[in-house]
């Protein structure tokens, strides 16, 4: 493979790749033995083998999902896959101590200068593993643990164990269940009763390897009264064949917490995207889950939240931007578990050339509720005429004492539109790039600063290569 | 001399002619009025010059300064110096005016330069007193459901904030009362300047008593058939356009 010297930023910014040599490596494609190799590497109890054993199972057992979602999913070949990938060593904590390459690659990436600039804290995932992860060092002595997955295992198992796997069961679907299986990296954070970070913790996945897969396992407690903004990042290079992302993440948002957890991912277009993202909310806690999807061959997402104590509250912004050639399958999920529980879902699309944005939404309270609210709004904006949009609700509300409102558009960016910026000096490109930024900009206006900017910079790069 | 020509311009829609060998020339510094019945391509003309894609210009050269406008894109025409202020303003969602503006400037500088947003928000607040516009007005959708006065007055603030070379005004005065009517004409007149020359589209001559035109031109079937001062305007508005009708006949 070539090491590509000369690069761009932003969706290019991801496009190159450096020869890395893996002291681990699990071979191509799935079996037992592949699942045996991973929790021998990772030197895991036994309770965790056969926690994985269970996922390799039910993942056998499960047939995709294309009697609903799109058939495109077949073309995931699972047995030329590499399923872990590792260097062997433990992640780092000074930039300086990470191997060059993949020091290289994060700094390529702008991570370590982010670091400095607004991150309490970082982790970044080469592959199947953590390479480097660090937090300020005063949120360690209030007690925040934020470390890869594998560390989080080994070094504390009485928190790990008993949430792991809680909030989304390995046999959700069948994409959680191949995570179960051969899981590794993501990350492990614990906030302490009361603690309040006001700097966003941050992740970056990055794949490097071809044929390669990433199935991260995140899992996020904030306890009592505490709030957490957690932020990931992701991209690959562009390889020849499909790569598959499948990732796990479970929030548990104990009474009065607050989680933010903020997703910009920018994958490059083979890659196959297929992520289950659950919360669950205690009394009074707050979930809100802001994803950007950009870029992916296919990407399936339902970020979703369990209200299952009095006063909890959800909420999912979600943008989603189809080019060519591109399926964006996203949505939420907002199941109702107790009175007065709250709800929102603010979805956006933009479908772009032969690009095609689904939403699916699920809402669900129950008759024995009262006092529960969703709201819901959907809207998708079509660049041309050939791009496609649809849109799943599934909205099941019980119970005179509950309410649920539902809206959804579908507009258009219009010939005269264009055509009047354009009259004001903007070529095509800029002009679609601003109808855009136009239609996303309430949303984004909820966003962190540099996360807003860095999107809107993400969406003219996007609109600019449509125009060509 | 510096000027806006057109020579023997025609011009199509979906293969229907509108424009037939029309000829003008508006030099710098000077107001022409243009005036016609419904149809008789008026809005066309200023489409056609702004290079609107749907239409499609079979003959004939319209030159900004000697540069030739055909075959440009509308973005290039705009650069170039052309400005229209449209009939129907069209709505932008989500877009500020104040965004949409510096989006407008930004596309005028050099690669790598952005404008100084300090700088930026003087001047366009500066404009903005002169129109008699509140401040607030600039965190607005762009003419996302204003009323016919808002809608006209955001297009004179635009057409004086990127101060082109030449102005096309296309039934500026179309859903104007008369206090508006007032306020945007002020603004023009603030804009005339011997650099710059102004194409004012209207049906009626009520308008040109606040923006004095140099020139009447009278336009027919999609050309040109009478030019004259602006004296020529209170005759037609009192004989209407079947007299002109007859004029060409005869």
């Amino acid at each position: 493979m070539t090491t590509q010297t000369n690069v761009n930023i932003d969706r290019e910014k991801g496009n190159f790749h450096f020869d890395t040599d893996y002291a681990f490596d699990a071979g191509t494609g799935l079996s037992e033995k592949t699942v045996r190799y991973i929790s021998e590497v990772k030197e895991e109890d036994p309770w965790m083998l056969d926690f994985r054993m269970k996922g390799l199972s039910t993942f056998e057992k499960k047939a995709l999902p294309t009697h609903w979602a799109t058939k495109d999913l077949e073309n995931i070949n699972f047995d030329i896959i590499r399923y872990y990938l590792a260097k062997g060593q433990t992640p780092s904590r000074t930039w300086d101590e990470v191997p060059d390459d993949i020091k290289n690659t994060f700094e390529r990436l702008g991570i370590p200068e982010q670091e400095r600039k607004f991150l309490a804290g970082v982790e970044a995932q080469f592959d199947s593993e953590a390479a480097y992860s660090r937090m300020k060092g005063d949120l360690e002595e209030k007690g925040v643990i934020f470390v890869g997955s594998t560390e989080g295992l080994k070094n504390h198992p009485e928190i790990f164990k008993k949430w792991f796997g809680k909030v989304i069961p390995t046999s959700d679907n069948k994409f959680s269940a191949l995570n179960s299986a051969v899981f590794s990296g993501g990350s492990f954070i614990y906030i302490p009763p009361g603690v309040k970070l006001e700097q966003p913790l941050q992740a970056y996945f990055r794949i490097n390897a071809e044929n390669f897969g990433q199935f991260e396992r995140t899992l996020i407690i904030a306890d009592e009264g505490s709030e957490i903004t957690y932020m990931e990042g992701c991209t690959a290079p562009k390889f020849e064949t499909a790569t598959l992302h499948s990732a796990v993440v479970e929030l548990v948002a104990l009474p009065g917490a607050k989680i933010q957890y903020i997703t910009v991912q920018n994958w490059s277009n083979n890659v196959f995207n297929l992520v289950t993202k659950r919360a669950m909310a205690h009394e009074e806690a707050e979930v809100r889950w802001i994803d950007c999807n950009i870029g992916s061959r296919l990407t399936m997402k339902y970020p979703g939240v369990i209200l299952r104590g009095r006063k909890a509250r959800g909420e999912v912004l979600s943008i989603a931007l189809a080019n060519e050639g591109q399926h964006q399958d996203t949505g939420a999920k907002m199941v109702h578990a107790a009175d007065e529980t709250t709800s929102n879902v603010i979805a956006k699309s933009i479908s772009i050339g032969k690009g095609r944005s689904s939403y699916r939404g699920l809402v669900q309270i129950p008759g024995h509720l009262k006092h529960c609210r969703n709201n819901t709004e959907c809207d998708a904006l079509l660049i041309n005429s050939e791009s496609e949009t649809d849109t799943y609700p599934a909205i099941t509300v019980k119970g005179s004492e509950n309410s649920v409102q539902h809206e959804a558009s579908v507009s258009k960016v219009s010939a005269e539109q264009i055509f009047y910026m354009q009259q004001r000096g903007m070529n095509e490109g800029e002009a679609m790039s601003l109808c855009v930024n136009g239609f996303v900009n309430d949303l984004i206006r909820e966003f962190p600063m540099e996360y807003s900017v860095e999107l809107k910079r993400l969406i003219d790069l996007e609109m600019e290569d449509s125009v060509g | 001399m510096n000027s806006l020509k057109i020579e023997n311009l025609t011009a199509s829609i979906d293969g229907q002619k509108i424009l037939n060998d029309l000829s003008l020339e508006l030099p710098a510094g000077e107001v022409h009025a243009i005036m016609g019945p419904n149809g008789s391509g008026k809005s066309t003309l200023s489409k056609v010059l702004a290079g609107h894609p749907d239409y499609e210009v079979s003959e004939g050269t319209a030159k900004l300064d000697g540069e030739e406008l055909f075959g440009l894109s509308p973005d290039q025409i705009s650069r170039l110096g052309l400005f229209l202020a449209f009939q129907y303003p069209i709505e932008v969602p989500g877009v500020s005016i104040a965004n949409f503006i510096r989006s407008a400037l930004q596309a005028r500088l050099p690669d790598g330069e952005s404008v100084k947003a300090v700088e930026y928000y003087k001047s366009l607040y500066a404009k903005m007193d002169e129109l008699g516009m509140d401040r607030k007005f600039t965190s607005r959708s762009l003419n996302e459901g204003f009323s016919g006065g808002e809608k006209k007055r955001c297009e004179i603030l635009q057409m004086s904030v990127l101060s082109p070379k030449y102005c096309i005004l296309d039934e500026t005065d179309s859903g104007l009362d008369i206090d508006a009517l007032k306020e945007v004409s002020s603004g023009v007149n603030h804009m005339r300047d011997p650099n710059r020359g102004f194409l004012v589209i209207t049906h009626y001559q009520r308008l040109l008593e606040y923006i004095v035109p140099d020139k009447v031109h009278v336009m027919c079937d999609g050309k040109i058939v009478l030019t004259g001062d602006k004296d020529l305007a209170v005759e037609l508005e009192n004989k209407g356009y079947d007299w002109i009708r007859s004029e060409v006949a005869a």
